[in-house]
C-alpha cells in the first residue's frame, strides 16, 4: 500500500527533518531544556541575545548547553521594539558566528507583544540588504505576509495567537489564505498551548510550527516536546491525508441493509 | 647599597560603560584582555563597542578606551 509521502522541509538553501521549530526560553533547568528539546525531534531551535550577566559567576550562556553540531540555532530579535534595535540585535546574533539566519521580531505592543508589521516589514527590506536570511514573525494578516515574502524572507511566520498564550489558532481561516497565497515556507510562529492545538496548526497545511511555552511551561516538559512531535506529525499526516468532509448530520458507518426484523 | 622605598604609583585605569554599568578598567587593556579579566570565553560573547559590533578575529587587538561604551553579549535562552 503506498501513501502520499510528503515533500522535504526546505526553508532557504536548508533541509529539515522535523517540521517543529522550538525555543529555549522560560525552562527550569537547562538539563530540562536540553531533553525536552531532543524529545520534540526538532533541528531548528531558537535563542535570544542578551547581555551577559557580569554579576554571576555561574556561565548561563546557552552555547555551554546545546551544541551547534546537534541543533541549527536560529537567533532571535525578540524583546525589540524598533527597526533599529532588531537590525541591532540581529547583528549581534549574526557576530556570534553560527550562520547569517536571524527570526526577526519586532513587537508593536506590550500587552499583546502583537507585532509592528510596518516596522518588521522595514527591517526585513534591511536585513535581507545586508545578507540575512529572514524568518519573519508576523501577524495572521495575508497582506503583510504578502509583502515579506516580497521582501525577501525565507520564511513567513503568521502567529497562531499572542506570544505564549496558548489559545491556540485563533483563526485557522486566515492562516490557510496565508498558506495558499505563498511561495516560501509558511510557519506559524506562537499560541499553541497543547499537542492538539500544535495538530490543528499543522491540520491547515502550513509547512511547520514554531512554539515555546508550551513545552517549557507544562509540568513534564520532556513527556510535552514528545507529545508536541507526535502531534505535528499526526497533523501534517491528516493534512496530507486529506479529511474527510465534515457534515451536520449522522451518516452511520454500518450498513443499513442486513438488519434483523424489529423486535 | 640602599634601596629607597617610592610610593607605589596608582595603576592607570580608564574609565568605561561595561554593559550599561560604569567601570574602571586598566589602561592600555584589549577588549580581548577584558573578556579575560572576567573570565569569559571569547568564543561564546559578542563584543560591541561603541555601538560598532567587533568582530571575533578583532577582539585581541581592539583597545578599550576611555569613554568607550562596551556591550558583551551572548545567547540566552529565547522564543
Amino acid at each position: 500500500m503506498t501513501s502520499r509521502s510528503d515533500a522535504p522541509f526546505v526553508i532557504g538553501d536548508r533541509t529539515f527533518e522535523s517540521r517543529l521549530i522550538v525555543g529555549t526560553g522560560k525552562y527550569r533547568s537547562n538539563h530540562e531544556m536540553v531533553e525536552a528539546i531532543r524529545a520534540t525531534g526538532a533541528e531548528m531551535v531558537t535563542v535570544a541575545v542578551r547581555r551577559v550577566d557580569l554579576d554571576r559567576s555561574v556561565e548561563e550562556g546557552i552555547l555551554h548547553h546545546l551544541d551547534p553540531a546537534e541543533f541549527f540555532l536560529l537567533p532571535n530579535t525578540a524583546g525589540c521594539y524598533t527597526t533599529a534595535d532588531a537590525l541591532r540585535y540581529a547583528r549581534l546574533g549574526r557576530a556570534a558566528g553560527l550562520s547569517d539566519w536571524v527570526k526577526l521580531e519586532v513587537i508593536g505592543d506590550e500587552r499583546t507583544l502583537l507585532p509592528d508589521t510596518a516596522a518588521t516589514l522595514e527591517a526585513t527590506a534591511e536585513l535581507v540588504a545586508d545578507g540575512f536570511k529572514v524568518m519573519a514573525y508576523t501577524n495572521d494578516d495575508l497582506v503583510t505576509a504578502l509583502r515579506l515574502e516580497d521582501a525577501g524572507c525565507v520564511a513567513v511566520m503568521p502567529l497562531a495567537s499572542p506570544i505564549g498564550s496558548g489559545l491556540g489558532v485563533v483563526n485557522p481561516y486566515y492562516i490557510r489564505e496565508i498558506k495558499r497565497r505563498l511561495s516560501v515556507p509558511v510557519i506559524v510562529d506562537a499560541g499553541v498551548g497543547t499537542a492538539s492545538d500544535a495538530c490543528v496548526t499543522m491540520e491547515q497545511g502550513v509547512d511547520g510550527v514554531l512554539m515555546n511555552t508550551a513545552i517549557a511551561a507544562a509540568e513534564d516538559p520532556v513527556a510535552m516536546g514528545r507529545a508536541m512531535k507526535l502531534a505535528v506529525r499526526a497533523g501534517r499526516d491528516a493534512y496530507l491525508a486529506g479529511r474527510m468532509e465534515a457534515r451536520e448530520i449522522a451518516v452511520p458507518s454500518s450498513p443499513r441493509s442486513g438488519m434483523l426484523d424489529p423486535s | 647599597m640602599t634601596t629607597r622605598k617610592v610610593a607605589a604609583t596608582p595603576p592607570a585605569t580608564v574609565s568605561i560603560v561595561l554593559n550599561g554599568e560604569p567601570r574602571r578598567v586598566a589602561a592600555g587593556l584589549t577588549a580581548g584582555g577584558l573578556l579575560v579579566e572576567l573570565g569569559l570565553d571569547p568564543g561564546m560573547v559578542v563584543v560591541e563597542r561603541n555601538r560598532e559590533i567587533v568582530a571575533r578575529d578583532a577582539v585581541a587587538a581592539t583597545p578599550v578606551e576611555d569613554g568607550d561604551r562596551i556591550e558583551l553579549v551572548h545567547f540566552v535562552g529565547g522564543g
